[in-house]
């Protein structure tokens, strides 16, 4: 498959500490969007394939096949897949977590709202007014000499389909599943699914629904390095594909591709579920920047 | 059964869609979603072009060009959202067809019928569906991009599935009746 432009390119700019490191991350910013918005990750695409690859029904696979032959053209006009180039979250991870990065990615947002162009989907939640593009921006320290930054542009449709259950602890597992199933039996179809499903199970309400975005993050082909939630993840993406909800809720063998789950230790008397849906255009890219300026995208 | 319409469509037209059929459509379409429909409806406009119109709900994504506008993706948003802005749209405007994503619910259904068709446009379509879809015209900038008054000129518009006839048959029904067998079935199992 010929792609352009190639997803891990390397760059060289000036090294950050030398020139400015506003502008630095205002570039990474804006080409870290311009990518995402219009070319999704091979491995979601792959996952696209196979969907349409095996689907039996026929509004199914006709409705896959449209879906493939749009991931071509946003690629090859150089357009945005989805005309909601959503919510904007950035993900940094750091040793030296300044605000000039904060400043450097909305300038960076700003560009791309012009540039690339994104269109504005922010507004005052209560007067409705227009204002651009806000970004959310989340921390985490690290200890790698090089700065990591992620972006998930995330529509509406899939976005307004999260939620968070406050289970009782005596709940277990039978009552993370229930919750679980039975939220996508009922949500799904409007997340534009094929869906990859996101949840965060345990730490405070605020974690569990951050935890349940973060997934996103990860490759669909990635595994869970602890058994049972590895296992999880597996009984549930069956179940859920059993459901029939299938591609844009017309019915369907794939409902979802991948079930993803972070898990963080919570309060006894608590089991926090979040659940965090991304649809098909399932948008994701990281940037690294080394200290000697290069910059890589993945 | 595959159509190729051109916008307006005639009511008796409308009758003759069932569900699964599959439309191409030209003309003039309006995208109009959350809250240009809540202006029209709160102020009580009456907007001459809307009789009989294609409605679609979309938030486009355009960008000005001199003095024209292009369309770079145009993809379907949720109808869902607009369930009850839509019965009283189709009651003041006699709307012909709904274009949008994931469906209606049964008022919206009840009120479509023997006048109304709900279509199916494939979510996150939105590069395809901006090689099919002109910018005519824009009103409303104000509120914001995504929520303007687009007008639209169609050139086989596609594929459009007819989802929610106008005899009170919905696909998203049929489905969400089967998916929710298979939840009580999957639940079942411990
Ligand atoms: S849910 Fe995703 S694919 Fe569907 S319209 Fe929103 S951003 Fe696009």
């Amino acid at each position: 498959m010929l792609k352009f432009p190639p997803r891990a390119l390397i760059l060289f700019l000036c090294p950050p500490t030398l020139c400015h490191m506003r502008k630095t991350i205002a570039l990474v910013a804006e080409e870290l969007l311009k990518r995402a918005v219009i070319g999704l990750p091979d491995d979601v695409e792959i996952a696209l394939a196979n969907a349409y690859s095996n689907e039996t029904k026929e509004v199914a696979k006709e409705q896959l096949k449209i879906i493939l032959e749009n991931i071509g053209v946003a690629r090859k006009n150089q357009t945005a897949l989805c005309q909601d180039t959503g919510t904007i979250s950035f993900f940094v991870r750091g040793k030296n977590l300044t605000s000039e990065i904060r400043d450097g990615i909305f300038d960076g947002v700003l560009a791309a709202t012009k540039n690339i162009p994104l269109r504005p989907n922010s507004v005052n939640p209560l007067t409705r007014k227009n204002i651009g593009n806000h970004p959310f921006i989340h921390l985490e320290f690290s200890d790698n000499d090089y700065l990591e930054i992620s972006v998930i542009p995330k529509g509406a449709g899939c976005e307004n389909m999260s939620a968070l259950f406050m289970l009782r602890p005596s709940d277990g597992l039978e009552g993370v599943r229930k919750a679980i199933l039975t939220h996508v039996a009922q949500k799904a179809k409007n997340a534009c699914p094929p869906i990859v499903l996101g949840i965060g199970i345990g730490g405070t309400p605020e974690q569990a629904m951050l935890s349940a975005k973060e997934n996103h993050l990860k490759k669909l082909t990635s595994k869970n390095p602890d058994p049972i939630l590895a296992e999880l993840e597996a009984r549930l993406l069956t179940e859920i594909n059993e459901l029939g909800v299938g591609t844009m809720g017309l019915g369907g063998l794939r409902t979802a591709l991948s079930v993803k789950i972070l898990s963080h230790p919570c309060h006894t008397a608590s089991l926090p579920v979040a659940v965090n849906i991304e649809c098909w255009a399932d948008r994701r890219l990281t940037a690294r920047i080394f200290k000697d300026g290069k910059i890589e995208y993945f | 059964m595959k159509h190729l319409l051109k916008a307006p469509i005639s009511k008796e037209q409308v009758l003759e869609f069932k569900l699964n059929d599959i439309i191409y459509l030209s003309g003039k379409v309006f995208s109009i979603r959350d809250q240009a429909m809540k202006r029209i409806l709160d102020e009580e406009k009456s907007i001459h072009e809307l009789e009989g119109a294609m409605i679609y709900n979309c938030g486009p994504l355009a960008r000005k060009n001199g003095q024209k506008w292009d369309l770079l993706s145009a993809g379907p948003t949720t109808s869902s959202r607009m369930n009850d802005l839509a019965v009283e749209f189709i009651k003041k405007f006699k709307v012909h067809a709904i274009i949008g994503k994931g469906g209606m619910n049964t008022k919206v259904l009840d009120a479509m019928k023997g006048k109304c068709v709900y279509l199916s446009a494939v979510g996150g379509s939105g590069a395809i569906s901006a090689n099919q879809l002109k910018i005519l015209d824009v009103e409303w900038l104000d509120l914001g991009m995504p929520e303007a008054f687009w007008k639209l000129d169609a050139n086989n518009f596609g594929p459009l599935i007819v989802t929610m006839d106008a005899h009170g048959n919905s696909l998203y029904d049929k489905n969400d009746l089967e998916v929710d067998a298979n939840l009580q079935r999957v639940l079942a199992i411990k």
